[in-house]
């Protein structure tokens, strides 16, 4: 069934665009029906994820590169999602990226949205990925998602991102920092934003071991998958010459310093993954993150529905009163 | 489905750097459940109605202390009506002198708020003009 919204939102007409946003972050059936309406013109947008704790410049430096990207030949158009916390009191939110971003507010071929989080965890609202994709079918070349100020282990954007930016800051901590799993795992590109303040060699040294001390960068791959016979066996048959090492580099956001070389790291990330049949390989893994939290929350819903009310307490009851271990206990609701 | 959320903008348009009062009013919308959408100093009517936009906000607050409302404020509103944002409320704080009062009101502004105004009657002021829509 054609929608008139999506129509317009697909031609480029920004009323339209913000509100089938608007639609599909309500999850309202319109926005539903829209993400099904919309799917088959996605898959052409190169997705950037932009992570790093909070003050460590993500978002000044997202305008500086929006800026950057927008001198490229093919001037391409630019989307940016920046995301920030929801109050877990209140549920309200001060989304507050824009104050750093007023240089490319003014592009007409740069569309910035600001989102909650709305109580998710992992540094991204649950709707950034829909948001990816209507931006991606609206024919916005580049998406780039800032993700809220992350610690150490809000890495959801690695699901999403073709390529992913981690900020961090001069003096951030020692070596033991940088050796440690999480955040700084996921970067395909590291950054040290802030360079011209002291304490930046030593950071860009420890990145740089953490860098030389892997054997580049895994994919995440520590999920079982049932994956399309084209993607097994290129996942079967990844070598040497697929690892991609991150680059550390330097930059001072405010100045734009250092930015032309990020833009061109990330032309080459991109590049990269395609030459080596990784694109579509990501892709596929990003979809099978999509389709297994819904499918997770689909059966979740359906069989609290089918379930007898009066069987659940029950159970609930035994576990409660230590008769049975959660263990036994789900065991017990599966059965219903 | 998840809950639809009030979505507002505080932006300060024109030169007066003064920005508690903007401040203080978005924690304490912040506060009241709404997401608010600070974009800073210095911006020009343009810059607000493009914001807005993007931001697919319910309603705009402007802080002004500069005495530059009469000409600012009827633009912003112009803007926001031209990028077809019809139903946009426009909330308006700052040191605004009664006599222009009226004529804001006319020119589009749902409310006008002076110093010392409590932060929780412009919140129920917001929802009480939402919800009636």
């Amino acid at each position: 069934m054609p929608s008139a919204l999506v129509e317009k939102a697909l031609q480029g007409d920004k009323l339209s665009l913000t509100r089938l946003l608007t639609e599909v972050e309500a999850e309202t059936p319109k926005g539903i029906q829209a993400l099904d309406l919309i799917y088959s013109h996605t898959g052409k947008a190169h997705k950037i994820g932009i992570t790093g704790a909070p003050g460590s410049g993500k978002s000044t430096l997202v305008a500086a590169l929006v800026k950057e990207l927008r001198r490229l030949p093919d001037k391409p158009r630019i989307a940016v999602i920046a995301v920030d916390p929801t109050s877990p009191f209140s549920g309200g939110a001060l989304l507050g990226d824009r104050v750093r971003m007023l240089q490319i507010q003014h592009d007409p071929d740069v569309f910035i949205r600001s989102m909650a989080t709305r109580g998710a965890l992992g540094g991204l609202s649950d709707r950034t990925e829909a948001f990816t994709q209507v931006f991606d079918a609206a024919g916005y070349d580049y998406v780039l998602i800032e993700t809220v100020g992350a610690g150490q282990s809000e890495i959801d954007v690695v699901n999403l991102a073709h390529t992913v930016i981690v900020v961090d800051t001069p003096d951030m901590g020692d070596d033991i920092q940088a050796i440690k799993a999480g955040i700084l795992e996921i970067a395909d590109l590291l950054v040290v934003n802030k360079a011209d303040r002291p304490g930046v060699e030593g950071s860009v040294r420890n990145l740089q071991n953490m860098v030389n001390a892997g054997h580049g960068k895994d994919l995440n791959l520590h999920h079982h998958r049932f994956l399309t016979e084209k993607n097994q066996e290129k996942l079967e048959h990844i070598d040497a010459e697929d690892h991609w090492f991150p680059p550390v580099l330097k930059t001072v956001a405010t100045e734009n310093i250092g930015i032309a070389e990020l833009a061109e790291k990330i032309l080459e990330h991109g590049k990269f993954l395609k030459g080596h049949g990784l694109w579509e390989l990501k892709t596929e893994l990003a979809m099978h993150e999509i389709v297994a939290r819904n499918l997770r929350l689909g059966l979740y819903r359906r069989w609290l529905e089918d379930a007898d009310k009066t069987k659940l307490q029950a159970i609930m009851n035994d576990l409660l009163e230590k008769r049975i271990s959660p263990n036994q206990a789900v065991k017990a609701l599966m059965a219903l | 489905m998840s809950e639809k959320k009030i979505r507002i903008l505080i932006a300060k348009p024109g030169l007066d750097g003064h920005d508690r009062g903007a401040k203080v009013i978005a924690r304490a919308l912040r506060d009241d459940g709404m997401e608010v959408i600070y974009t800073g100093l210095r911006q020009t009517p343009e810059m607000i109605a493009e914001a807005a936009l993007q931001e697919d906000v319910d309603a705009v607050g402007l802080s002004i202390l500069s005495g530059a409302h009469n000409a600012l404020v009827p633009q912003v509103i112009e803007k926001l009506r031209a990028n077809g944002q019809n139903n946009v409320f426009v909330f308006l704080g700052g040191i605004i002198p009664e006599a222009d009062i009226p004529h804001l009101l006319e020119a589009g502004v749902t409310k006008v708020y002076g110093p010392g105004t409590n932060t929780q009657t412009v919140c129920a002021d917001i929802h009480q003009a939402i919800d009636n829509e």
